[in-house]
C-alpha cells in the first residue's frame, strides 16, 4: 500500500493500535523545559514511578531565563526556583540538562538541531507546541501536555489518535524580500489559525526543496499556528549534509546504516492525504499580521481587511482590532511602532540575524525603537560574533542579548509595556503575550529589521 | 495524575461566545512559574478578569454573578496556541468539569481528556442555541451525560450527540488514565526500544 512520509514514520513507532483509541506511540527523543516538566515530575513521584530511559529525555532551560547578566542568581525567586527544579529533577534521573552558563543552552527547537538530537524518521515531542520545528528533518514532531511529558517519562510512550494527513504545496519562485517566515505567515493567513486542526501537514514543492534547512525549520514551527499539530517535509540532501557530524547523530556504520533508512523516507508517488492544498509562491509578499491571532496576516502594501472580507464572527473581529488600536481598511505601512524583537524558536537562528543585518548595515536604529536581539542559542550567539554581524548591530546602535526564549512570550523581564507596538519575528500575536496590554505585529527579520532603522512598519524591499 | 471519574453533569453554565480563545488568555505565561500544580483558577482568563491594578473588570463574564456552573460554553477554535496544560487545570481548578464549543484546538482538547475536563464538540448551530438561552434565563441547564454521549438544553428538550473515542469515554467514566493502562504494558514497550534503530 502507497504511504506518506507521515505514515511511513508514524506506522513504525506505533507499539499497539487500540480499537476505538489512541495509537500506543513510542517516542525516540523527548525534550523538557523548565515550565512544562516539573508537575510531571511530582506526578511520577506520586505514583512511586521512575523515568524509564533516561538518555532519551534532555533538559534545557529557556522559558523562563533572563536575556541579561546570565552569569548572576537569577532574581525572580518562582523564575529560579523553576530553574533549578528542572536542573534538580534532571540530576536525580540522569538525565542531560543544559541549563544557564551551559555552552550548548539555548531555545530547545534551536538546540536540538544544533546538536543533533533532532534526526530524521524520529518521533519528538516536548511540552511546548512550538516542538513542530523539527519536522524540517522529516521527523514527526509536535508538542504535548503535561500529563503526556510524565507519561514519557515513565514509559517513552504516549496514547495517541493517528492525525489526519494534510499536503500543503507551494511551487514557483519567491519574490524579493520574501522569507520562509513571510512563506509560513501566508499559508496562516489562507487557512486561518483552525485550518488544520485535526491534521498533520507535509510542505511539499519546489519552494521548500529550495529552502535552507532554517528556513524550513522556520516554517515546520509555524505549523501549530495553523492548529496543525505539526508539519514536515520530506528530508533530503540538504539534510543529511545539515546533520552530519554533530554531537548526537549516528557516526561510522551506523550512520550508513541510517542513511539506507532516511533514504526512503518521502511520500510515494501515489500516496493519498486528506486534503491536499496548493499555492503559487508569486502571489506571496512579505507579511505582517493585523490582528490578535497569527492568521491575521497580510501583505504588508496591502490594507487591513473590513470585517465583512473575513471569515469568522464580527464581534471578534472588532475585538481584536480595539485591542490593536486599528481600524478596517487602515494601511499597515507607516503604523508607528515602539519595540522590535528578533530571537524566538521560529527567527532566532544565524540566516535570521544575517537577514536582520543585511538591512541596519550601514543604518541607525531609530530613537524611538526599543530593540531586542535575542540570539537562539550560545552557538547562534558565537557565529554572530564570528561573522561580524555584532559590530554591524553595535555600529547602529544595537546591542546583543543572551540566548532564551525571551520577549516571545515574556516569561522572563522581557516584556512589552502595556498599549505598545512590536514588530516581533517570534510567532504569537495574542492579547498579552508580550507583555499585558502588548500589541503584536509579526513579521520576518527583515521586516523587523526595516521598522527597527525606521520607527514604523516599512516595505523592506525598499530598503534591500 | 488520576482524577474524578465523569458520568453524568447537570450545571448551569458560563458563555464565553467569543472565537479563537487562545491558551494565553485562559492563563498567560507569567503564572506559569509554580512548580505544583495548585491555583492555577485564580488566574483563569486574569487579563480579561481582571484590570492591572488587580480590580476585578466589570464586563466579563467570570465577574458576573448571575453567570455560574460547571460548565463553560466557548466560542469556536476553543483553546488554541500553546500546550500548557496549565490552561486545563486552570479551567479544572476554577471550577469547570466541562467545555462546550464547536471547535477545539487539539492539544488543548487532549490535555482537557488527560485531567477529566469533558470536551464537547457542538454544532455552531446548537451553540447559537445554548448562548441564547443562557442569556434569556442564565438558569437554564444543560444535562451532559457520557455513557450515552449527549448534550441536552434541558429548558427545549434540544439535545445533540458528541463523539469521543471508546478509550477515553471509558478511562473518563471510570477515573482512569493513560499512565496506568502504559505502565501495564511495559514489557512490550521495553522490547519495542530493542528495536529502534536510535
Amino acid at each position: 500500500m502507497s504511504k506518506s512520509l507521515f505514515d511511513k514514520v508514524w506506522d513504525s513507532h506505533v507499539v499497539r493500535s487500540i480499537a476505538d483509541g489512541p495509537d500506543v506511540f513510542y517516542i525516540d527523543r523527548h525534550l523538557i523545559h523548565e515550565v512544562t516538566s516539573p508537575v510531571a515530575f511530582v506526578g511520577l513521584e506520586s505514583r512511586g514511578l521512575s523515568v524509564l530511559y533516561p538518555k532519551k529525555t534532555f533538559a534545557v532551560a529557556d522559558h523562563n531565563t533572563p536575556t541579561i547578566n546570565q552569569h548572576l542568581p537569577v532574581q525572580d525567586p518562582l523564575s529560579a526556583n523553576q530553574l533549578k527544579t528542572l536542573e534538580d529533577n534532571a540530576n536525580k534521573y540522569g538525565i542531560s540538562h543544559w541549563g544557564l552558563g551551559h555552552q550548548n543552552n539555548g531555545i530547545v527547537h534551536v538546540v536540538g538541531p544544533e546538536n543533533g538530537i533532532t534526526l530524521p524518521g524520529a518521533t519528538i515531542v516536548c511540552g511546548d507546541s512550538h516542538t513542530s520545528t523539527h519536522g524540517a528533518f522529516g521527523a514527526i514532531a509536535f508538542g504535548i501536555g503535561t500529563s503526556e511529558v510524565e507519561m514519557v517519562l515513565t514509559t517513552q510512550c504516549i496514547m495517541q489518535p493517528k492525525p489526519k494527513k494534510m499536503r500543503i504545496s507551494v511551487n514557483g519562485t519567491l519574490n524579493k524580500g520574501v522569507t520562509p517566515k513571510d512563506v509560513g505567515l501566508y499559508i496562516i493567513s489562507q487557512l486561518t489559525t483552525s485550518g488544520a486542526t485535526g491534521y498533520f501537514v507535509e510542505y511539499a514543492g519546489d519552494v521548500f526543496e529550495n529552502m535552507s534547512m532554517e528556513g524550513r525549520m522556520t516554517v515546520c514551527n509555524l505549523s501549530i499556528e495553523m492548529g496543525a499539530r505539526g508539519g514536515m517535509i520530506a528530508p533530503d540532501e540538504k539534510t543529511f549534509e545539515y546533520i552530519k557530524g554533530r554531537a548526537m547523530t549516528p557516526k561510522g556504520a551506523d550512520w550508513d546504516k541510517a542513511m539506507t533508512y532516511w533514504e526512503t523516507l518521502k511520500s510515494d508517488d501515489d500516496a493519498v492525504f486528506d486534503k491536499e492544498l496548493s499555492f503559487n509562491a508569486s502571489d506571496i509578499e512579505p507579511m505582517i499580521t493585523y490582528g490578535t491571532n497569527p492568521g491575521m496576516g497580510i501583505g504588508i502594501s496591502k490594507n487591513i481587511p473590513s470585517a465583512e472580507s473575513v471569515e469568522g464572527g464580527k464581534a471578534t473581529y472588532g475585538k481584536s482590532l480595539t485591542y490593536m488600536g486599528y481600524a478596517e481598511n487602515e494601511q499597515m505601512i507607516g503604523k508607528p511602532i515602539d519595540y522590535v524583537f528578533i530571537g524566538s524558536c521560529t527567527n532566532g537562528r544565524i540566516e535570521d540575524f544575517r537577514a536582520f543585518a543585511s538591512i541596519v548595515k550601514g543604518r541607525k536604529k531609530a530613537d524611538n525603537v526599543t530593540a531586542w536581539l535575542v540570539p537562539g542559542s550560545h552557538i547562534v550567539e558565537a557565529k554572530i560574533k564570528e561573522e561580524g554581524l555584532l559590530d554591524i548591530f553595535h555600529d547602529a546602535g544595537f546591542v546583543l542579548r543572551e540566548p532564551g526564549c525571551s520577549a516571545c512570550l515574556a516569561m522572563n523581564d522581557d516584556k512589552v509595556p502595556a498599549g505598545k507596538y512590536a514588530v516581533s519575528t517570534s510567532n504569537r500575536n495574542f492579547e498579552g503575550r508580550q507583555g499585558p496590554g502588548s500589541r503584536t505585529l509579526l513579521a520576518s527579520p527583515l521586516v523587523a529589521a526595516a521598522a527597527a532603522v525606521t520607527g514604523q512598519v516599512t516595505d523592506p524591499r525598499e530598503l534591500l | 495524575m488520576a482524577y474524578d471519574k465523569f458520568t453524568q453533569l447537570k450545571s448551569t453554565a458560563v458563555p464565553l461566545p467569543i472565537e479563537n480563545v487562545d491558551t494565553d488568555q485562559i492563563i498567560p505565561a507569567r503564572f506559569l512559574k509554580a512548580t505544583k500544580r495548585e491555583g492555577f483558577g485564580d488566574n483563569l482568563f486574569r487579563d480579561w478578569r481582571y484590570n492591572g491594578d488587580d480590580s476585578p473588570k466589570q464586563d466579563f463574564v467570570l465577574n458576573n454573578p448571575i453567570y455560574k456552573g460547571k460548565i463553560l460554553v466557548g466560542g469556536k477554535n476553543f483553546g488554541s496556541g500553546s500546550s500548557r496544560e496549565h490552561a486545563a487545570w486552570a479551567v479544572y481548578d476554577y471550577g469547570f468539569r466541562c467545555v462546550v464549543s464547536s471547535f477545539f484546538a487539539d492539544i488543548f482538547k487532549n490535555n482537557c481528556l488527560n485531567i477529566g475536563v469533558l470536551p464537547v464538540q457542538i454544532t455552531p448551530k446548537f451553540a447559537n442555541e445554548i448562548f441564547e438561552a443562557i442569556y434569556a434565563d442564565p438558569n437554564t441547564e444543560l444535562e451532559i451525560n457520557l455513557e450515552a454521549q449527549t448534550i441536552t438544553l434541558l429548558a427545549s428538550g434540544s439535545q445533540e450527540s458528541f463523539d469521543i473515542n471508546g478509550y477515553k469515554k471509558d478511562n473518563m467514566l471510570n477515573g482512569f488514565d493513560d499512565i496506568d493502562y502504559l505502565q501495564n504494558m511495559k514489557s512490550d514497550i521495553e522490547t519495542f526500544t530493542e528495536s529502534r534503530p536510535f
